[in-house]
């Protein structure tokens, strides 16, 4: 059986070392539709990324996409697939996607996950944090570009 | 579901959200999701766990307790007759708080002012058995929601419903009312009808309200709980209540 949602959703924080909880956002520019820079003056690894992207505690990406992960059983229906993201998408595109979906969708569901402002009741261990650190976010923007059939 | 694009030109972080509500010919309980085993076990009294708390409510029904040493049959008499379509139309207003009170709330009311006793906690062994045994009384007829008076309580409910919250950002009716029926990994969404409270998961393998199934959705966004009783919860409560009008009562159900 699937773990429950909220058990999966609610987790993240535990994986996660709290050390990066209180450093501050990177500032970042977004042009257009994209924020062209790195957000940590590096590339990500694709490979780290692949595991955010698969771990339903770290990412929650396959909460609501499905993509080309074969060995994951359990993946969502609300949003689309995952597959051939990098070839539809540029990486400052993508960046911004994955920094604040609402950005592009202000009636998205995609969770912002590196925006701390404008977010109401968050629950105390995840106040004050994005849901990954900048450093996540390459990897997971550097993964995604190599998603290219 | 309505999706308009905008550019990065906005930070939409007000925005309200757009959702739908479902049309009443649409409407569906989430045991219409649940496998023929678990469907069998909620129906077979035999089988349906939350039996057992509703067993436990019947002898506690009869028992005298507080410095009044009354029992709830002793003012109420026969549950199967006093209490039917109680829970059903509950949480209901109460005139003395002028406020909407859940079953829970309402039969702490009675432990306290009839019986003089101490509240029971909220999630507590007894007070679940006793609305247990009273929703129990209530199988098979339509929620109900009519009396006006609760209408800015059900107006609250439905702006929290829709609000965004939590670190994940998400507003209830986000699942609710515009993905009920898609797979969240792999999970059915429902569409949120508290037909069944209190209910047995096997999750939790034990009965719970249907504030401890508010309160784990809000967990699951990342969202800060709110203390169990809180106006909140009551506010959500009469709101999905108001939302299932006409729905059949299912206590105690059985939920994965
Ligand atoms: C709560 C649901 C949800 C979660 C969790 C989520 N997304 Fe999304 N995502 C969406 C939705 C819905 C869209 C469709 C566009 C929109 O509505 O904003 C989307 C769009 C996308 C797109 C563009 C899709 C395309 O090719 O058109 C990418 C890429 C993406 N998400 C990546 C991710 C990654 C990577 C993660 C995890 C780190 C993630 N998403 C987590 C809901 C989600
Ligand atoms: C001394 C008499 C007395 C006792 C004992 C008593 N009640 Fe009550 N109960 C009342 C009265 C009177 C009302 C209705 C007036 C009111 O709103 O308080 C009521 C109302 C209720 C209602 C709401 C009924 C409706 O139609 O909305 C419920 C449920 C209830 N009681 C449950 C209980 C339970 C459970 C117990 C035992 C734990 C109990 N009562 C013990 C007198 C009593
Ligand atoms: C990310 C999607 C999502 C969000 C947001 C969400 N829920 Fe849920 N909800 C679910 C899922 C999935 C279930 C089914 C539980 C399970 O099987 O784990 C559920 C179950 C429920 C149920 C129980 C239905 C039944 O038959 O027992 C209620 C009531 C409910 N949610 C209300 C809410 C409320 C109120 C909120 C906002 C505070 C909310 N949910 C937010 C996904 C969500």
């Amino acid at each position: 059986m699937a773990a429950r949602w909220l058990v999966i959703l609610a987790l993240g924080v535990a994986c996660r070392g709290l050390a990066s909880a209180q450093e501050p956002l990177r500032p970042f520019t977004v042009q257009g539709d994209a924020i062209v820079e790195s957000l940590t003056d590096a590339k990500g690894d694709p490979e780290r990324g692949r595991a955010i992207v698969t771990n339903r505690q770290v990412g929650l990406c396959l909460l609501c996409h499905s993509g080309p992960f074969p060995a994951e059983k359990f993946q969502g229906t609300l949003a689309p697939d995952l597959r051939n993201a990098g070839a539809r998408w540029s990486e400052g595109q993508l960046r911004l996607r994955m920094v604040d979906a609402s950005r592009l969708n202000a009636d998205t569901i995609m969770p912002p996950y590196y925006r701390i402002v404008g977010l109401h009741r968050v629950a105390p261990p995840f106040r004050d944090r994005p849901v990954l650190t900048a450093e996540q976010i390459e990897d997971v923007v550097a993964f995604l570009a190599t998603m290219r059939d | 579901m309505l999706r308009t694009t905008f550019l990065a030109a906005a930070v939409a972080i007000a925005a309200p959200a757009l959702s739908a509500e479902i049309p009443h010919d649409q409407r569906q309980s989430s045991y219409e999701l649940m496998s023929p085993d678990t469907r069998a076990m909620q129906d077979e009294d035999t089988s349906n766990p939350g039996m057992l708390w509703v067993l436990e409510g019947e002898a506690l029904w009869k028992r005298e307790t507080g410095e009044a040493n009354r029992s709830c049959a002793d003012c109420h008499g026969d549950a199967t007759q006093s209490m039917k379509g109680v829970a059903a139309r509950h949480p209901a207003f109460d005139e003395k708080r002028r406020e909407p009170v859940d079953l829970e709330g309402r039969i702490n009311i009675c432990r306290t002012e009839q019986q003089k006793a101490p509240a029971s906690a909220r999630e507590s062994r007894d007070i679940l058995a006793l609305s247990a045994f009273i929703a129990r009384q209530s199988r098979g007829m339509p929620i109900e929601s009519s009396d006006e008076r609760l209408r800015p309580f059900i107006e609250k409910g439905r702006s929290l419903f829709t609000a965004r919250q939590g670190q994940l950002n998400l507003t209830c009716a986000q699942c609710h009312d515009d993905n009920w029926g898609q797979k969240l990994a792999g999970i059915p969404v429902p569409q949120a009808h508290p037909t069944g409270y209190p209910l047995y998961r096997l999750e939790w393998q034990a009965l719970g309200s249907l504030q401890r199934r508010l309160r784990n959705c809000m967990i699951g966004m990342r969202a800060e709980a709110y203390v169990y009783g809180a106006p909140e919860y009551i506010a959500l409560e009469t709101f999905v209540k108001w939302r299932a009008r006409g729905m059949p009562m299912e206590s105690p159900a059985v939920r994965p």
